[in-house]
């Protein structure tokens, strides 16, 4: 029986993606980026730390791809590099957020009562603030560092997941299935954990890749004025920042090839995230 | 009546924010007073600062304390500059504000006629236009779209001043009435400020704007077509009334409630786009003040800066919310 | 001056040819109207009766022009010696709500929700009438008045959000008969009310329409309804118009297999629940390519060969009613 559910799914996600060859592309955009962040070291030309100021601000040419920056470092090589570094951060920071924030979310709407209410405040806190604005204010508080980016874009992320699951766990506590469940004796924390939790996954889902992208975007953001990671790291955000004082002066291979890679990526989960969203509520396609 | 209700709502959101700001500063690992000191403090100034910041009294003493100083404006002083938070945040404020409502105007004037058209014809090019830039422009990182559009305009064309400020460097400030250059440099009827003062503006601005247009296109788009296709859209076709004032009066009407409600998520977003695109335009508003600040390690600025944009985004929330109000009826009774 | 009788010789107010409606969806085309033919007198009220998705909507969205503009309509639609379909957007909508109205189900999603009902009725008004906006909203209260909404000058500021559903559609009402319209099409009027509001709306409304000398053509699902307000009753199935005729001889002695059995089907007086009977199958899917002649065929108990084949006949028999059978009763 759960296997026939789980092969319909897989059919229909098939089918889906079939039925849209941009959702196909982002997923193999996906792979892309995994196999980078996996063997991205290993494959790269050139070591992404080593400068060279021989070579300072080379053009894009056969041997250097992406041209060389201001100490002569190879662009392409950092570009590569810094996938995992980028992804990682994302990964971290969502995968917090996500777990963090469904759990607090199955709680406030599972139980209710006071526990929802602390809950609540919690997350109209983070929401009266500007997201960034708040993600930058942790970051200087609680030191710079690459863990605390982390934390930063894992608590501005945590209400999205909060009020989603509060939400959906709200509507299904006194679902027929929940009640059935009561019934055979299961214990509130493992019907909560094992019935409600999972029925509410799929919706997660489609969160997880928007968030993802959204997560890129502020790592890279935090990093581009000067948060978290330091020089000389290879991260995309960082070396738009080291390439900006080169745009004016013609130089524009040094920002826009992170840049543009940057922009690719949080493109790719925005669309798998669209195109997840077809597969799991069709009826909210727009 | 209604109004005082809001009010009274958003009382918690602030009582929140100026907890968490509380809690920022006190969350510093180690001795918050060497952080407030600065790196080049000697024992004695740290010792000095830990006393005179309270740190030496307990969690709760030190909240009643930071609230009475806010209460009094009192937000700190910049190590960097000696200056009170307050005053320089107040100065720096108009810059800000201006770019960040000119980017608004921009991207409201092209984000709506935009949605409305791509749902007036479904399947057309500009719908497909639509499309394509409400997918692309969430994922473009600000910062990277400014120093795009730098090298395009000011390197390449040569259209666009340098990226360096309000002003260039030939241009003098208008006299101060608003602080908004633009407003200023009119009441004073000096043109030629005005268009270096507009030149300056326009590329940050069109930053701004191409972030935060993607949202409100997207959802202007998506509520205009399930107006559309409302039944009381059906009933005013049926009563004859002219396409003009079923789009405009009956259909776009309906559809601009979202379009008011995401306002509040593009507000957001535009805050803090702010810091990036002060950073890459060299803007000397609130954004930049916190980066250099922050650069320095010169914790009471960012402090101050964080706070201030909470309170800026708790009353932009309370405006979005009294227009709702204003604008759909079913709201101003319940709630 | 009275208003001349019903009387055959004359023109009738509204005369529907041949009229056929086509979707083109990703599925095959939908031929959601075929061949549907009638006409209605001045004054006169008649009834289109049918199953959900049997066409009647369909049929008076045509008639009024505001189908899907995705929608191919052939035909004839004649109303008051003009020729409709073929009338453009502009002189339609100069017709639309003046001289044809309409009342859709739903009255509570059929208003707009944000403006005052007042207004609303106002702005068709506005529309049709040589009338300023002041006088506008005073002609509108006073038809909030003729429709018996109490204390109309106050219930003009009103939303409908703050109105019960029955007092939605007397402002719809309020609204179609604003500018006095030559016929009025009530399409399943008291759906979607309460059990006591219906029989009050439906009141209302014939009594309206009588002391106007207006023609309403009645869409509902329910026989005993259209039995009861209205001379003449047209009996739709899948896109066909099956049966039409008077409504006394159509209960007497239905000539059509289906409509028999919605009279059967229907809860009469003094009929027992046990002698309810219901009609076997469902409409068939009209996006299917092997669509029978006769639409009915697959339910029907008196079918033949040539129904599915053959094309299907349409008698007129010389006391004025239509049957589109083979095999008629």
């Amino acid at each position: 029986m759960i296997s026939g559910t789980l092969d319909g799914n897989l059919r229909h996600a098939l089918y889906v993606l079939g039925e849209n060859p941009v959702t196909a592309a982002a997923f193999a955009l996906f792979l892309l980026f995994a196999l980078l962040a996996t063997f991205g070291p290993a494959l790269v030309p050139y070591d992404p730390l080593a400068s060279n100021t021989a070579q300072a601000l080379n053009a894009p040419s056969i041997s250097h791809w992406f041209g060389t920056d201001q100490l002569g470092r190879d662009i392409f090589s950092r570009v590569v590099v810094a996938t995992r570094l980028d992804l990682g951060i994302a990964i971290a920071a969502v995968a917090l957020a996500f777990s963090v924030g469904t759990l607090l979310g199955l709680i406030g709407g599972y139980w209710g009562g006071w526990a929802d209410r602390i809950i609540g405040r919690i997350v109209d806190t983070i929401m009266a603030f500007p997201l960034f604005v708040l993600a930058m204010g942790i970051v200087a508080g609680l030191g710079n560092s690459v863990a605390n980016i982390i934390y930063a874009t894992a608590i501005i992320n945590l209400p999205i997941y909060a009020r989603l699951s509060r939400a959906e766990a709200n509507i299904r506590c006194n679902a027929g299935f929940i009640e059935a469940a009561r019934l055979c004796g299961n214990g509130e924390v493992r019907i909560a954990l094992g019935q409600l939790f999972p029925n509410i996954l799929p919706l997660m889902a489609v969160q997880v890749s928007l968030t993802l992208g959204y997560a890129i975007l502020n790592a890279a953001g935090l990093s581009f004025i000067g948060l978290g990671v330091r020089p000389p790291t290879a991260e995309w955000g960082i070396m738009v920042a080291e390439g900006a004082s080169n745009i004016v002066s013609g130089e524009w291979w040094v920002a826009l090839f992170p840049g543009l890679v940057l922009m690719t990526a949080v493109f790719c989960f925005n669309l798998i995230g669209d195109g997840l969203r077809d597969i799991v509520d069709p009826v909210r396609r727009t | 009546m209604p109004v005082l209700r809001r009010l009274l709502i958003a009382l918690p959101s602030v009582m929140g924010v100026i907890v968490v700001t509380f809690l920022l500063t006190r969350a510093l690992p180690g001795d918050p007073a060497i952080y407030f000191a600065g790196p080049a403090a000697t024992q004695q100034a740290i010792a000095e600062i830990r006393h005179a910041m309270g740190f030496d009294r307990s969690l709760p003493a030190q909240f009643v304390d930071y609230v009475r100083h806010l209460s009094r404006g009192d937000l700190g002083t910049s190590l960097t500059t000696g200056q009170p938070v307050l005053s320089e945040l107040a100065a720096r404020l108009p810059a800000s504000a201006e770019l960040t409502l000119t980017a608004l105007v921009l991207s409201v004037g092209i984000a709506l006629p935009l949605g409305i058209v791509a749902a007036l014809r479904p399947g057309s090019p500009v719908d497909h236009v639509c499309r394509i830039i409400t997918t692309a422009g969430v994922s473009l990182p600000t910062f990277f779209t400014g120093l795009l559009l730098v090298y395009l305009f000011y390197y390449l064309a040569g259209v666009a001043p340098a990226p360096l400020g309000r002003l260039d460097t030939f241009s003098t400030p208008p006299p101060h009435y608003s602080g908004f250059y633009l407003v200023d440099s009119l009441i004073a009827g000096d043109f030629v400020t005005f268009r270096a003062a507009l030149g300056q503006l326009l590329l940050p601005s069109a930053t701004m704007a191409i972030f935060s247009l993607a949202p409100l296109a997207r959802i202007t788009r998506a509520s205009m077509l399930a107006a559309l296709g409302s039944e009381f859209i059906r009933t005013a076709r049926a009563s004859g009334l002219g396409r003009r004032r079923v789009v405009c009066v009956y259909a776009l009407r309906n559809a601009l409630l979202p379009v008011i409600t995401t306002l509040g998520m593009v507000f957001s977003f535009m805050l803090g786009a702010n810091v990036l695109v002060e950073k890459v335009f060299a803007w000397p508003g609130l954004g930049s003040y916190a980066v250099d600040a922050l650069i320095a390690s010169d914790y009471a600025p960012v402090q101050g800066f964080v706070l201030a944009m909470a309170l800026l985004y708790v009353m932009l929330n309370l405006m979005i919310d009294l227009i709702y109000c204003l604008l759909d009826p079913r709201v101003r009774l319940d709630a | 001056m009275a208003w001349p009788p019903p009387d055959s010789r004359m023109a009738p107010l509204l005369a529907v040819e041949d009229l056929l409606v086509e979707f083109h969806t990703r599925s095959g085309t939908v031929r959601a109207l075929d061949g549907v033919s009638f006409d209605l007198r001045h004054g006169e009220m008649m009834a289109l009766v049918g199953e959900s998705g049997s066409g009647k909507s369909v049929t008076a969205y045509a008639i009024l022009g505001i189908l899907d503009t995705a929608a191919r309509i052939s035909g004839r639609v004649v109303f008051d010696g003009r020729e409709l379909l073929s009338a453009g957007e502009k002189a339609m909508g100069a017709v639309r709500g003046s001289k044809l109205a309409i009342i859709f189900q739903n009255p509570r999603t059929a208003l707009n929700p944000i403006r005052p009902i007042g207004k609303q009725i106002a702005d068709v008004l506005a529309r049709h009438g040589n009338v300023t906006a002041a006088q506008a909203q005073r002609l509108g209260v006073e038809m909030l008045a003729k429709v018996r909404i109490p204390d109309p000058k106050r219930r003009a500021a009103a939303y409908p959000f703050e109105l019960s559903g029955g007092m939605c559609q007397r402002v719809m009402i309020a609204m179609a008969l604003a500018c006095e319209p030559a016929l009025l099409i009530a399409d399943e009027p008291t759906t979607g009310l309460d059990i006591t509001t219906q029989a009050a709306i439906m009141g209302l409304i014939a009594e309206l329409v009588a002391s106007r000398n207006m023609a309403m053509l009645l869409i509902t699902h329910d026989l005993a309804l259209a039995a009861q307000y209205c001379n003449r009753i047209a009996v739709m199935h899948a896109g066909h118009l099956v049966e039409l005729a008077p409504t006394r001889l159509l209960f007497a002695t239905p000539r059509h297999p289906y409509t028999a059995n919605l009279i059967a089907a229907a809860p009469g007086e003094g009929a027992g629940l046990d002698r309810l009977s219901a009609i076997p199958g469902t409409i068939p899917d009209l996006r299917r390519g092997d669509l029978p002649a006769c639409r009915y065929s697959e339910r029907c108990e008196r079918v033949t060969p040539d129904c599915r084949t053959g094309p299907l006949l349409r008698l007129d028999t010389a006391d004025g009613r239509r049957v589109a059978c083979r095999h008629p009763l």
